[in-house]
């Protein structure tokens, strides 16, 4: 019927084929997010029409306590979060990598809690951290040691958290990093076995920098879901006590939809995406470490 | 010369002996290692089915029993009456098996132009839906949520199917970089047997992409049906519950009730434990090539 050149065609069949995606991008992301940035300069309590604020959405925090209480239990968390997932993914991943038997059982075991949801699982170990009748302080009774209030405690309420989230994410780093270490070659250990290098020598100049795509991939990663950690202290503390474990995605949430500060959360949520961003990009910077070429 | 080749391959089985003792050292110490870290993985599993087949008292015993007299299976009972399970478990399935589907089927379209078709903009447009995966959920969340309140979407099951099927920028870009390495003759040859190019996507690329499907079905699959925040702000009724919020409401219902608290987790994660000690195969596989390509 009609005669479109080829050119024209394939151009048709392209949108065509882009064309669900690129709806989606403009209505759900791009979209919302020019809308979010509107809404961060105003007063909108869900309702009410939005008034006008300018900056004071984002200058207000600077001096909210529990903002830079949020920023901190964030940051804190991470910094547990992030070294002890790799090095832990890490050393499980060497030694499964070795010659072994059981491996595939080993293997299972360590991915099992990667596929739990982690709304029930955070349950489960809410009772385990449960001060009188839990699992952990039972067992430290047996010993003779007094265990603190885990979740109830504020000192120990934030790491009670990342320990439940190193828990749940080392069996699927553990897979990445495995994959990484199947595709080293075998040569390269012999030949450093023939000229003298011991297992140390072996890991620093063969298996890290060979390694080091994935590990600067599981270390972005990682930061990136640290800072969006929200289900896990939702279930076990609500981000208590006294904002012991209330951490950013918590904090836009309370502040959007059980105080219906929209405005605000939406100037908290664009804080949160510049933190992540800004981090993102120094991992990136300073990835000199990080070995392309082999 | 006889003298010679004695004492030589003396010292060489001292040392090799030597080596062996410290090679089964190492061993021992990887495989316990190993099994204490696998044990640690599975004992919150084994400390919920415990609880949740205890009796009520049995839980305040101590030491801690760990395997329940008597059984008491009543909890099971309870938990799966006390809240619309049924019902959950069935909103979870449609609601994650719509957006799987939908998700293959968008995402390797949309792959399927970016990696094999010329046209206007894709260069431009492929850097933007990459940028997208950079921008945290939670700056989206509060704007999308005042549209589907305008469009009466709130506490219906729409807000959770269709943005996740039309927002996986993930999910083209891991398609996309699979199609890529297809071999252009096979669509040409195609192309003189007169197929156009959507029988060419359905019936020559799709069937080739089956590893990188499975890989983006699982995932899909699984970020799905453990989503949390989503169900939590868009659902208010009980009877469009998903597997998630069923749990999350059980806790506000049975604060201290830990024998049936634990009952509902082992309803909510077995039959994704049993699903994935069959298929564990396509997790792993999965998950390996995301992180090679990614």
């Amino acid at each position: 019927m009609f005669n479109f050149s080829r050119r024209a065609r394939e151009n048709m069949w392209a949108y065509l084929f882009i064309g669900p995606q690129m709806i989606g991008l403009t209505l759900f992301i791009i979209g919302p997010i020019i809308f979010a940035f509107a809404i961060s300069f105003t007063e909108w309590d869900i309702g009410s029409t939005p008034t006008w604020l300018g900056l004071e959405n984002y200058t207000r925090q600077l001096s909210d306590s529990v903002f830079w209480k949020v920023v901190r239990n964030t940051s804190f968390f991470a910094l547990i979060n992030i070294p002890l997932t790799m090095i832990g993914s890490l050393i499980i991943a060497l030694m499964l990598n070795q010659n072994i038997k059981g491996k595939v059982i080993l293997r299972t075991a360590y991915f099992m809690p990667v596929v739990t949801s982690s709304v029930a699982v955070a349950l489960v170990w809410t009772w385990m951290y449960n001060p009188d009748f839990g699992l952990i302080n039972s067992s430290l009774g047996l010993i003779g040691i007094e265990g603190p209030g885990w979740l109830s405690s504020l000192k120990w309420a934030l790491p009670s958290i990342a320990f439940m989230t190193i828990w749940q994410g080392i069996g699927y780093n553990m897979i990445l990093f495995l994959a990484g270490l199947q595709g080293i070659s075998k040569q390269l250990y012999e030949a450093a076995v023939i000229d003298g290098a011991n297992g140390w020598q072996k890991f620093w100049k063969i298996t890290f920098p060979l390694l080091s795509p994935t590990i600067f991939f599981v270390l972005v990663m990682l930061l990136i879901s640290s800072f969006q950690i929200f289900n896990e202290p939702y279930m076990m503390t609500k981000g208590g006590p006294a904002d012991a474990s209330n951490v950013f995605v918590l904090h836009i949430y309370d502040k959007a939809f059980q105080f219906f500060k929209m405005g605000e959360a939406s100037a908290i949520a664009f804080i949160l995406f510049i933190i992540i961003l800004v981090f993102t990009l120094l991992q990136f910077k300073f990835s000199k470490w990080v070995n392309y070429d082999a | 010369m006889p003298s010679m080749t004695l004492g030589r391959s003396k010292r060489s089985d001292t040392q090799e002996n030597g080596k062996r003792v410290r090679q089964y050292f190492m061993k021992g110490f990887i495989y316990i290692v190993l099994i204490t870290g696998a044990l640690i993985m599975l004992v919150p599993f084994i400390w919920m089915i415990s609880t949740s087949l205890k009796g009520q008292g049995a839980v305040f015993e101590y030491p801690p029993r760990l395997i329940p007299n008597p059984f008491e299976f009543e909890n099971y009972r309870k938990a799966w009456s006390a809240l619309p399970f049924a019902l959950a478990y069935w909103n979870s399935l449609k609601i994650t098996g719509l957006v799987t589907i939908g998700t293959l089927i968008s995402c390797s379209m949309a792959g399927y132009a970016f990696a094999k078709i010329n046209f206007v903009g894709k260069n431009f447009l492929f850097v933007v839906l990459l940028a997208t995966m950079m921008i945290p959920g939670q700056i989206t969340l509060i704007p999308m949520f005042m549209l589907f309140k305008e469009i009466g979407w709130v506490n219906t099951h729409l807000p959770l199917i269709i943005p996740p099927i039309l927002t996986n920028a993930f999910g083209v870009f891991l398609l996309r970089q699979f199609m890529s390495t297809f071999p252009t003759e096979l669509e040409d040859a195609a192309r003189i047997d007169g197929l156009n190019t959507w029988q060419i996507y359905w019936k020559i690329v799709l069937p080739n992409c089956k590893p990188a499907l499975a890989a983006l079905g699982i995932f899909t699959f699984m970020a799905n049906w453990n989503n949390f925040l989503a169900p939590l702000i868009y659902l208010n009724d009980e009877s469009k519950f998903t597997i998630p919020l069923i749990i999350a409401s059980f806790q506000g219902l049975y604060t201290t009730d830990w024998t049936v608290l634990m009952a509902a987790s082992a309803i909510s994660l077995i039959p994704v434990l049993i699903i994935y000690l069959f298929a564990q195969r396509y997790f792993i596989e999965g998950i390996t090539l995301s992180g090679l390509k990614g």
